[in-house]
């Protein structure tokens, strides 16, 4: 028996597809889920993917937060549903109020599309068990608003309770995909909530599972096999 | 701008004086009274209208058809060709039941005007000519040419054209894996944005834009119809600029990519459940192609009732419906049954679906609106029958002095020390530098298929997961080479994409191409044009690739100073498992580097003879198709049984411009020795075509050079990947991170 991960798609989603393919790598089993649709199909975790649902306009995330699938994803994800938000599944997180903060657009001001160096900073999440606190990892980011900001409250929270998952690692060349790519605060990539079944980030793991696509690592697989590890009690 | 009484076809007869404003829609007078002789009367407002968007160059290639011609003419005999020149975009075999289609465009005039929309509706327009043809589009290029790279307007076009096609492709979530970015003071005024895209369906899957079968449907769907673009093919494309007409802005259409993810999302889902008849979607001359292509490629006639058309701007008039270009809108043709299920889609996807018309067992496209029949035409005169110019050409009597203006004479280098300083000056330079600035703004993941992308040779999407079949797209075009011989210039352009296509280690298989030259009306121009064109068709038949499509894009041009002439190509390629593909960069130290090919003293339009002396003048490097073809077969073999594990094409820039660009990719450096008979200069900066480097394993060595040996293709072992510099022996060394300040920093320095 293996785990049921649903992939919901909005209107302009775009990473759908390639979110089933990474689960199914994984070795767990993808389920479509449709953003009309308030049914989960009684799935085990929930990855909001990629893309510019309802084209980014008025701001990421802020429509499509209003589905009608949101409204069983925030009432189970507050009862531990595992949910992973990515790039505009991170923005429609904070817009539910599931994750703190928002995201404005990137401090240079233009869509940026590279291979990003990372660092690991929590890993007893559901989703980054497989990593070891203060690997560095490098996994595709590409986005226009990915800048992530909070108050300063939020930020000293976040940072006392351990709950920035991922920093862009700054130490190295900027042309080997180093440092801080966008004016996020605090070097902020990813973070969680407090009890660790949800996670949000920016890059994409989903587009470093494969040997031979993309950038040619699989440093973002370990997200979707540390959740399926959970979920089957290996 | 509601016309009393409403210009009806019955009023039209009744009223023969009327004076109708031809010459404003971009018609010439004897185009005029053609259309009056067509129909035996004045054409309606509406007529008009349509007859002088669909007569537009743009739109009926009217200088261009005589010479187009050749590509079918000359078409060499390939089984991979499953949908010809004339189509959305033709459509190849690619084995394993997949056929895949593919189509470069021009926005050129468009993204000069408004540089943002109009590069970001050029993505929009190819795209849906790639849905239209029943595939789901996987891949988007972008071939862009621009002014000089420090003057002031390049850093008003390229900046938005950029943000454009990036703020269009990546949220329709489709990878930008190729294309180019030259700079030449001659495409200053007239910058060349051409879109290229690719899409994958299986072979059942394959539709064609015609409306048959008596009582079927006609339905619009997609963005409800504006006051944008009206005229944007007869007035912005099909005329040359000019300072003392009023700004020609209103004719750019505005995108909505969003809108055009959900009808990428919905076509599909009505193709996969077959609702679908016939397809055509709308770009130049909106509603007046789409419904007169539909008519005139299928078997009877249609009715369209115009005010069924869901509009933004309920003033507008129906000219003005019939020639509005907004963005994101589609035409199907669908059986009565199955319109529920389609409009079902539709309204799944949030996307507007309209019934607006039926096809008839006629002969006849009639249009009504308000109760009035405004047209009654036969769709072919306005769609096929449009006027054709055999336009005069003549060799401009300046092209003899511009060859004889040898650029083999040009001071040379003449010391260690000064040819590394040329090497800088030339990696450095704008056209030589890398693009990554430009690149990193365009999505290169998404779709989680993407197996090579700029600044690889060719861009490489997997296209089965299983079997690891790929298929592979190059763009080329050199301006400079055209300029001093337009047909070899043409045939250099097919012969770079073709090897860069190769070099990755896949199979060409067929030819799309984007036509942009000057005014037709200018003999010199139309010389050019009818050279290139008969270039590349001699090319085509001799690599055996057939052209499937593409684009002709004429009037780049300001005044009396045309562009150079600027074909550029597009090759398709296919790779049977993409594992197999071979990178641009240096994989390990000790591997030994091979020149294939022969080189001789070739400077004519070379970036050499650009970059130290500014310089264009003599003859473009000479067409060798056979040894193109020898040299594609080797690559493609040594990729396929792992001989080879980079490999980069020579073309711009020469051997050294391609070693360092592998040895930065690749972080590793490179130790050459000029080989025997070769002076350094020439190795180093000599443009001669059919030739690559490549790096062979120790292990690899003999059986490589063997196979070169026994095919008679000429391998000359010229040094070894080792260490952090670029080093010529005897010559110069310089170090990795010099070369990479020097290759990396121009562009951000100019632009960001």
């Amino acid at each position: 028996m293996t785990a049921r991960i649903g992939v919901v798609t909005f209107p302009g989603s775009l990473d759908d597809r390639d979110t089933r393919r990474a689960i199914r790598v994984a070795g767990a089993e993808p389920v479509a889920l449709w953003h009309k649709d308030k049914d989960l199909q009684q799935v085990d975790a929930v990855v909001l993917c990629g893309g510019f649902s309802y084209g980014d306009y008025l701001r990421a995330g802020a429509i499509a937060r209003f589905s009608p699938v949101m409204d069983t994803l925030i009432e189970q994800a507050k009862a531990g549903l595992p949910v992973l938000g990515i790039c505009n599944g991170f923005q429609i997180l904070t817009e539910a109020h599931l994750l703190p903060g928002g995201m404005l657009g990137n401090d240079h001001l233009h869509f940026i599309c590279r291979d990003q160096k990372l660092r690991v900073e929590n890993d007893s999440t559901l989703w980054t068990s497989d990593y070891t606190a203060g690997q560095e990892i490098s996994i595709p980011l590409k986005n226009m608003d990915g800048r992530y900001v909070a108050d300063r409250r939020t930020l000293d929270e976040l940072e006392a309770e351990g709950r920035v998952a991922f920093r862009y690692a700054a130490d190295g060349d900027a042309a080997d995909g180093y440092g801080n790519p966008n004016g996020s605060l605090h070097d902020i990539a990813g973070i969680t909530n407090a009890a660790g079944n949800v996670v949000g980030l920016m890059p994409h793991p989903e587009h470093a599972v494969e040997p031979l696509i993309g950038t040619g690592r699989t440093d973002g697989l370990p997200f979707f096999t540390s959740i399926l590890k959970k979920l089957v009690n290996v | 701008m509601s016309r009393t009484p409403l210009d009806t076809v019955e009023h039209a007869a009744a009223t023969p004086d009327v004076e109708l404003p031809w010459a404003e829609l971009g018609l010439k007078k004897d185009e005029y009274e053609r259309v009056v002789e067509i129909l035996g009367r004045r054409p309606t407002g509406a007529e008009l209208a349509m007859y002088s968007v669909m007569w537009s160059e743009h739109c009926s290639y009217k200088s261009s058809k005589v010479h187009l011609r050749q590509f079918g003419e000359k078409a060499p005999q390939s089984d991979a060709l499953l949908v010809g020149i004339g189509e959305n975009a033709g459509v190849v075999d690619v084995g394993q039941g997949y056929a895949v289609t593919f189509k470069v465009e021009s926005h050129n005039h468009p993204s000069y005007v408004e540089p943002y929309q109009g590069a970001a509706t050029g993505v929009g327009g190819i795209v849906r000519d790639i849905i239209a043809m029943g595939a789901r589009p996987v891949a988007v290029v972008d071939p862009l040419r621009f002014g000089a790279a420090d003057h002031p307007d390049t850093k008003r076009v390229l900046p938005g054209v950029v943000a454009g096609i990036g703020g269009y492709g990546n949220c329709l979530g489709l990878p930008n894996i190729g294309g180019e970015v030259v700079f030449d003071a001659c495409y200053q005024g007239n910058p060349l944005v051409n879109a290229g895209a690719i899409g994958v369906m299986r072979h059942e899957d394959i539709h064609l834009a015609k409306a048959s079968g008596a009582g079927n449907k006609v339905i619009l769907y997609g963005a409800r119809t504006g006051g944008d673009g009206i005229g944007g093919a007869s007035i912005l494309a099909s005329e040359t600029f000019d300072d003392a007409k009023p700004s020609k802005r209103p004719a750019v259409q505005v995108g909505d990519p969003f809108q055009e993810k959900l009808l990428i999302e919905c076509t599909l889902e009505a193709f996969q459940e077959k609702l679908v008849v016939g397809i055509q979607d709308l770009g130049a001359a909106g509603l007046s192609c789409a419904t007169s292509e539909l008519a005139s490629n299928g078997s009877g006639g249609m009715t369209v009732t115009l005010d069924d058309v869901p509009l933004r701007d309920s003033t507008l008039s129906p000219e003005e419906i019939l020639m509005s270009e907004s963005q994101e809108r589609m035409c199907a043709v669908v059986e009565p049954g199955k319109v529920d299920r389609f409009l079902e889609i539709c309204e799944k996807w949030d996307v507007i679906a309209t019934v607006i018309g039926e096809v008839t067992d006629g002969d006849r496209l009639e249009i009504f609106w308000h109760g009035g029949k405004i047209v009654d035409v036969d769709p072919r005169t306005v769609a096929h029958d449009g006027p054709v110019y055999e336009r005069p050409y003549a060799r401009p009597d300046w092209q003899d002095a511009l060859q004889a203006d040898d650029a083999n004479k040009l001071a040379r280098p003449g010391s260690g020390e000064e040819l590394k300083d040329q090497v800088l000056k030339l990696v450095s330079s704008p056209n030589q530098a890398s693009k990554k600035w430009i690149t990193q703004q365009y999505d290169h993941f998404v779709q989680g298929n993407t197996v090579l992308a700029q600044p690889e040779d060719s861009g490489m999407i997997r296209i089965d997961e299983e079997t690891g079949l790929g298929v592979a797209i190059a763009t080329d075009g050199n301006g400079r080479y055209a300029k001093l011989d337009p047909y070899h210039g043409a045939q250099l352009a097919l012969a770079e994409a073709y090897r860069n296509v190769a070099t990755t280690g896949a199979k060409p298989l067929a030819v799309s191409d984007c036509l942009n030259f000057g005014s037709p009306e200018d003999p010199a121009v139309m010389w050019q044009f009818a050279e290139a064109i008969r270039g590349l068709a001699d090319g085509c038949q001799q690599l055996g690739t057939p052209v499937t499509g593409g684009n002709v894009s004429l009037y780049n041009q300001t005044g009396e100073a045309a562009i150079h002439p600027t074909p550029v190509v597009a090759v398709l390629g296919v790779i049977d498992d993409v594992a197999r593909r071979t990178p641009v960069a240096f994989q390990e130290e000790g591997h030994l580097l091979y020149l294939l090919g022969d080189t001789a003293e070739e400077f004519g339009g070379s970036a050499w003879s650009q970059v130290i002396h500014d310089h264009l003048g003599g003859l473009p490097p000479k067409v060798d198709l056979e040894r193109e073809r020898l040299l594609a077969e080797i690559l493609i073999s040594a990729s396929r049984d792992g001989m080879i594990d980079s490999a980069h094409d020579l073309s711009d820039g020469g051997l050294v411009q391609a070693v360092v660009e592998s040895a930065l990719l690749g972080e590793r450096g490179a130790r050459l020795v000029v080989p025997d008979g070769l002076d350094a200069f020439t190795f180093l900066f000599s443009e001669s075509a059919g030739r690559a480097v490549v790096a062979v394993p120790r292990s690899e060595e003999l059986r490589f050079t063997d196979m070169c040996g026994a095919r008679g293709l000429p391998a000359t072992r010229i040094g070894v990947v080792d260490g952090d510099a670029v080093e010529v022996q005897g010559e110069f060394t310089l170090p990795l991170t010099e070369l990479r300040e020097a290759h990396e920093g121009t562009i951000p320095a100019i632009l960001a």
